[in-house]
């Protein structure tokens, strides 16, 4: 399948949402990409009353111009301009004009002994399921980590009938003490209504899990909370430390990073000509600066500069609210020493602490053990190296996300029909001559 | 809303939510979504389709990412080995 747009916008979160809109109300043609069945990203992930704003966006989104390509992954650009993917077993090439990159963030995992046990999830991953229709009323929940999505999820379970054992957090609470009189009056009611789906649940700070045990599944968490071992007994841990952005489709076309986030102007435009990236992988800010800069990328990629301004003032006004964000919810140096020798790091390849520990380097981890190679191409064990071990992520090499052999093959047999004359692609840098050398 | 709808996990019927995602329905039946390597039942990490720990095998596709796909009628899940590598 084909598609041409004036604007293609990968990532149908709010940023993506918000790009997409202006870039239609600038009479573009504009695409929304997202490798999710449905629009709204983790933050407005369906089924019920969107707080934050949500419902508005997403009902101008459903009225609009837009075309949905949801369910949609990209894996590669083959060449300037054009984009492949994956829909189901579809291979479809997107072209474009204006790129907006709003792929958002992830969450940060970090290896602790018991963490590959089934019931142990990401905060926002339970979240997520619970969103999709898991029923958790009456189950056990412990909620740990860091960042204010801990508190969100507790609220969301709660909601939903959950009964909350505790929230750990692993910031200080000086340092938390110190974020909240600084919030502005917006986040603050936000916090404070938070606070009162909130009461009756046991906030825990300079707390964090040491071990998950269970047969099966997670059964018992054992936790540190201000140098005192606690134990809980639960049916399921949720735990995430904040969030890492999703630059890897961003390195992947050359934009340059700026430690570890996407490098942009006061346009939302990378360093890569015609590729615009709004939200987390910009930066750790939140719903509200990502629908900004959002907009100003849609308006900028969209070719109506005439709002822009407004917008841009806005946004400077939001960035220390980010910085103070991640200073608060820095991870501590303690969490370093989690994993035993013997947790597995690398959850694809089942690669152990001890074994990354004989390697220098990600890179020498990934020849001697694997680690990395996996389904996730070190998603998941790549921060949490980094952190650990401080190994530093190399190059992103295509297909992003692992592929069909009939996708790749596909590719190929296109890529050779497209060769003359713009060959961007040449067959020395094709990569998917060879399909079996994939990483 | 409160539509519901039957899909099969290990040769079990299994009713959701109309919405649900297949990770949900595994979820639910309390079935694991694959097997590691060395041989570790596995289940929902990210529940965002970044950790691939919630590959399942649906309608006869492998490697299916569970928590990224829709439930509808009738859908035949097998989860554990046949999801794994």
């Amino acid at each position: 399948m084909k598609r041409s747009f004036d604007v293609l916008v990968i990532g149908a979160g709010p940023a993506g949402i918000a790009a997409a809109l202006r870039a239609a109300e600038c009479q573009r043609s504009v695409g929304l990409v997202d490798d999710n069945p449905s629009p709204g990203g983790q933050i407005w992930r369906g089924g019920v009353a969107h707080p934050n704003g949500g419902a508005p966006w997403l009902e101008l989104l459903s009225r609009s111009s837009v075309t949905p390509l949801y369910g949609t992954r990209v894996l590669d650009q083959p060449a300037p301009g054009l984009l492949l993917a994956e829909a189901g077993e579809t291979l479809v090439e997107l072209r474009y004009q204006k790129l907006v990159l709003a792929t958002g963030a992830r969450e940060m995992f970090l290896p602790f002994p018991g963490w590959t046990l089934p019931n142990v999830m990401g905060a926002g991953g339970l979240q997520a399921l619970v969103k999709s229709g898991l029923p958790i009323a009456g189950k056990r929940v412990v909620v740990a980590g860091s960042g204010p999505l801990l508190l969100a999820v507790a609220a969301t379970l709660r909601g939903y009938g959950a009964e909350i054992v505790g929230v750990c957090e692993q910031a200080s609470w000086r340092n938390l003490a110190t974020f909240a009189t600084r919030l502005g009056w917006r986040k603050l009611g936000q916090a404070v209504r938070l606070k009162r789906e909130l009461v009756g649940v046991p906030f825990y700070t300079d707390c964090w899990p040491l071990s998950a045990a269970g047969h099966g599944k997670v059964e018992r968490v054992l936790v540190s909370h201000r140098g005192s071992p606690r134990e809980w007994a639960c049916d399921y841990l949720a735990c995430g430390f904040h969030l890492v952005p999703n630059t890897e489709l961003a390195a992947l076309l050359g934009c340059q990073l700026e430690n570890g986030f996407v490098k942009t102007d006061r346009c939302q435009q990378t360093s890569v000509a015609d590729v615009f990236c709004a939200g987390e992988p910009t930066g750790i800010g939140g719903v509200e600066l990502a629908l900004l800069q959002g907009q100003i990328a849609g308006l900028c990629a969209g070719g109506d500069q005439s709002g822009v301004v407004e917008l841009v003032a806005q946004q400077r006004a939001m960035r220390p609210f980010a910085a103070r964000l991640a200073k608060a919810f820095a991870l501590r140096p303690e969490l370093t020493a989690l994993a035993t020798p013997e947790t597995l790091v690398c959850r694809c390849e089942d690669v152990t602490l001890a074994r990354l520990r004989e390697c220098n380097s990600w890179r020498e981890g990934k020849l001697y053990t694997r680690c990395g190679m996996g389904p996730c191409q070190g998603r998941v064990c790549g921060p949490a190296t980094q952190f650990i071990l401080g190994w530093q992520p190399e190059s992103v090499r295509p297909p992003v996300f692992p592929a069909r052999v009939e996708s790749l093959l596909a590719a190929a047999s296109n890529a050779e029909v497209n060769t003359e004359p713009n060959a961007a692609m040449n067959a020395a840098t094709n990569p998917y001559k060879n399909p079996g050398e994939r990483s | 809303m409160s539509e519901e709808i039957s899909i099969q996990v290990n040769g079990r019927a299994i009713m959701v939510p109309a919405g649900a995602t297949v990770a949900v329905a595994v979820t639910m039946a309390g079935d694991v979504c694959r097997t590691s390597v060395s041989g570790e039942a596995r289940g929902v990490l990210c529940g965002m389709g970044i950790c691939f720990e919630c590959r399942v095998m649906i309608n006869g596709h492998t490697h299916c990412r569970s928590c990224q796909i829709l439930c509808a009628p009738g859908m035949e899940v097998v989860t554990g080995k046949s999801g794994a590598p």
